[in-house]
């Protein structure tokens, strides 16, 4: 018996989900553009291939949720609801972009969207994620922590570390394993004795399971089981969402450890293409109304481009800013409350 | 009352987590073995698990949680057991609690405390002897302090606490045993000036930590000499209060830092190249430097003591320097 893909997600939904998976793709692709034409420098990794996995998570966060992410981030930054417009000009090291131009593509923070960034240390957003997610678990609230980070990850002490304290303590934190293979270049088997990498996590006593992360709908289902669980007080989740990235791991790899066929073939399990396709076979996708959606989504990209082109960079005079704060510092997590002074 | 290091750490630490109610301290064996050096002694009992919590043999996790946990509004205090062990963590001290703020455009703050001991002298060897603080000093972003007395044991973490940026408490593992008489309340330290230790006119010594009990007993006997050594403890590596000590060099023309740290790119290298740009036109003397022996530190006493600055080549150094 297979389930119905659609199962549990109405029509506007469906569409959404396309359009999240459309947008993060075609931003990359513009990427790639401005990478070529000097606009974009620093390291670039790009998500292409691996779309279904944000939008099938992001489908099941709310606002109050945080998203710790890597340094292939553009696509979580994205989904999670940061403006398009603060993450090119964050690529332009514009004032104007979601890190004042300070961060670059792989440092995407957003404390409007409770989006932590972009961490570019394999497996250093992980005990960051638990923490969030003890503050989270401290103040009573059924918010939960979500940090996505590539298989490559699962060999750090710091994840071993991590998963342990997380499912010790029971917090709801969403471990978001995107198995793509490779950690830069290097295949899985060839980095790790044991490759199954639920068992691992289950040998921490943490519930986990893999999913297609080729297949939105199946990456959607499984966030929402998983959060539901984690915003009941049921602990951590691991999930191994097992997609591809149909590019090579940043612009300056030479791709070389893959083979042609291999791409090819995932490739052939693109999500934009699978999901089109099904939306158009139940009459959800009207005729002509893709390209429409893309037209917009491509305005949208056009758009984000065009205003960080004509933002102003950060003055220099602000280059000390916030090594320490100064007062100003506009998070409301940090400093919500404060602190009790006075008499001792 | 009279406190020793060890009852004033804790009594400053029970006031925190008391009083600040964000506040709560987790690290290895903090709860049901009293911490290590027995600081958190009874605090579990007294406060629970939710507010003393033992961690598993993680530093990078705990001090990567205590980062998460401070930037979801929460006040940690990590206790790492020793700075030799702080070097597991130290992708998340370095890479994380020191950039996030800037590096997020000033988004997000990262108000947390570290606490850990530092320092050698007790014949623990090298693993277990290291002075890294002038090492964490280096890192911008970070705020480091150092209590030397049994005063700045007591306040510095309520300060800390209310910094709003991530402060490394260093409390030297060779100094639990010293005394003080205190007041009953507990008085904050400001942590944005060093404190002369001790007045004097003919030389300034700058040092902190255990240089500074080592320099004291030298200023002790120096005015045997006609030698009158003014003392004065740093408190706070970084940012560096350089005026105090620029003042102080201005009226004794003479100056001599001691510390623990390894000589080579020291925080005393930092403090003596600051002299030398501020103050050369008041000095009458090369400023005259102190440290622990390049190597790492032997087991054998005599060898460890070798290598550790005594109050004796403190005498000899201030000498030196006067001419």
């Amino acid at each position: 018996m297979s389930i119905d893909p659609l199962e549990g997600i109405d029509a506007p939904e469906a569409v959404a989900l396309l359009e999240m998976m459309l947008r993060i793709r075609r931003f990359e692709e513009h990427c790639v553009e401005l990478y070529s034409a000097a606009k974009i420098r620093g390291f670039l990794h790009l998500y292409v291939g691996e779309e279904a996995v944000a939008a099938g998570i992001a489908a099941h966060l709310r606002p109050d949720d945080a998203v710790v992410a890597t340094y292939r981030d553009h696509g979580h930054a994205i989904a999670k609801g940061v403006g398009m417009r603060a993450v090119m000009a964050e690529m332009f090291a514009k004032v104007t972009g979601c890190s004042r131009g300070r961060g670059g593509s792989m440092h995407l923070f957003d404390a409007a969207t409770r989006f932590y960034g972009g961490n570019a240390i394999v497996g250093g957003g992980l005990p960051v994620a638990a923490g969030l997610a003890l503050a989270e678990q401290w103040n009573g609230t059924d918010a939960v922590a979500v940090c996505c980070f590539g298989e490559g990850a699962v060999a750090e002490g710091e994840w071993h570390e991590t998963m342990n304290l997380a499912s010790l303590w029971n917090l709801p934190v969403l471990f978001a394993c995107e198995n793509n293979l490779y950690a830069m270049g290097t295949a899985l088997a060839r980095s790790e004795a044991e490759v199954d990498l639920v068992a691992k996590a289950n040998s921490y006593g943490m519930t986990a399971w893999s999913v297609d992360g080729m297949d939105v709908a199946a990456v959607r289902a499984a966030t929402g089981r998983a959060l539901t669980s984690m915003r009941a007080g049921g602990g951590p989740v691991f999930l191994e969402l097992r997609t591809y990235r149909f590019r090579a791991h940043s612009m300056y790899d030479p791709d070389r450890y893959r083979d042609k066929s291999e791409i090819e073939s995932w490739k052939q399990r693109d999500p934009i293409t699978h999901w089109r396709a099904l939306l158009e076979e139940r009459g959800i996708l009207g005729e002509g109304a893709f390209d429409e959606m893309d037209r917009a989504v491509e305005a949208e990209v056009d758009d984000a481009i065009a205003f960080a082109e004509e933002s102003e960079l950060e003055p220099v005079s602000e280059l000390t800013r916030w090594v320490y704060s100064d007062g100003s510092t506009a998070v409301a997590s940090a400093s919500a409350a404060p602190v009790k002074g006075g008499a001792l | 009352m009279k406190l020793d290091y060890r009852a004033a750490l804790r009594d400053g630490l029970r006031h925190a987590l008391i009083n600040e109610p964000r506040a709560f301290l987790m690290g290895e064996d903090v709860g049901a073995y009293g911490g290590c050096f027995a600081v958190s002694l009874g605090l579990l009992e007294e406060l629970g698990e939710n507010k003393v919590r033992d961690t598993p043999l993680s530093e990078s996790a705990f001090v990567g949680a205590g980062i998460g946990a401070a930037m979801g509004g929460l006040r940690p205090i990590v206790e790492i057991m020793t700075v030799n062990f702080s070097l597991l963590a130290l992708d998340q001290i370095m890479n994380n609690a020191a950039t996030l703020l800037h590096m997020s455009g000033g988004q997000f703050a990262v108000p947390l405390v570290i606490r850990m001991t530092t320092g050698a002298g007790r014949q623990l060897a090298a693993q277990h002897s290291h002075s890294l603080e002038g090492w964490y000093a280096h890192i911008p972003g970070l705020r480091i302090v150092a209590p030397a007395t049994v005063a700045d044991a007591r306040g510095m973490l309520w300060t800390a606490l209310a910094d709003p940026d991530p402060v490394l408490i260093f409390e030297h593992a060779a100094l639990f045993g010293i005394t003080d008489d205190l007041p009953e309340e507990l008085e904050p330290v400001d942590l944005d000036r060093a404190a002369v230790r001790r007045p004097g006119t003919d030389i300034t010594i700058v040092t902190y930590g255990s240089g500074l009990h080592r320099s004291l007993e030298a200023a002790e006997v120096l005015p045997g000499e006609g030698i009158s050594a003014e003392v004065i403890d740093l408190r706070t590596l970084r940012p560096l209060d350089s005026d105090t000590y620029l003042e102080s060099v201005a009226r004794t023309h003479r100056a001599l830092v001691v510390e623990e740290g390894w000589r080579t790119g020291g925080i005393g290298a930092e403090v003596a190249a600051q002299i030398g740009e501020e103050a050369f036109w008041d000095l009458d003397a090369p400023v005259g430097r102190l440290a622990t022996a390049e190597v790492p530190i032997p087991y054998a006493q005599h060898l460890e003591a070798a290598a550790l600055v005594q109050a004796d080549d403190v005498v000899a150094a201030v000498r030196a320097v006067v001419g």
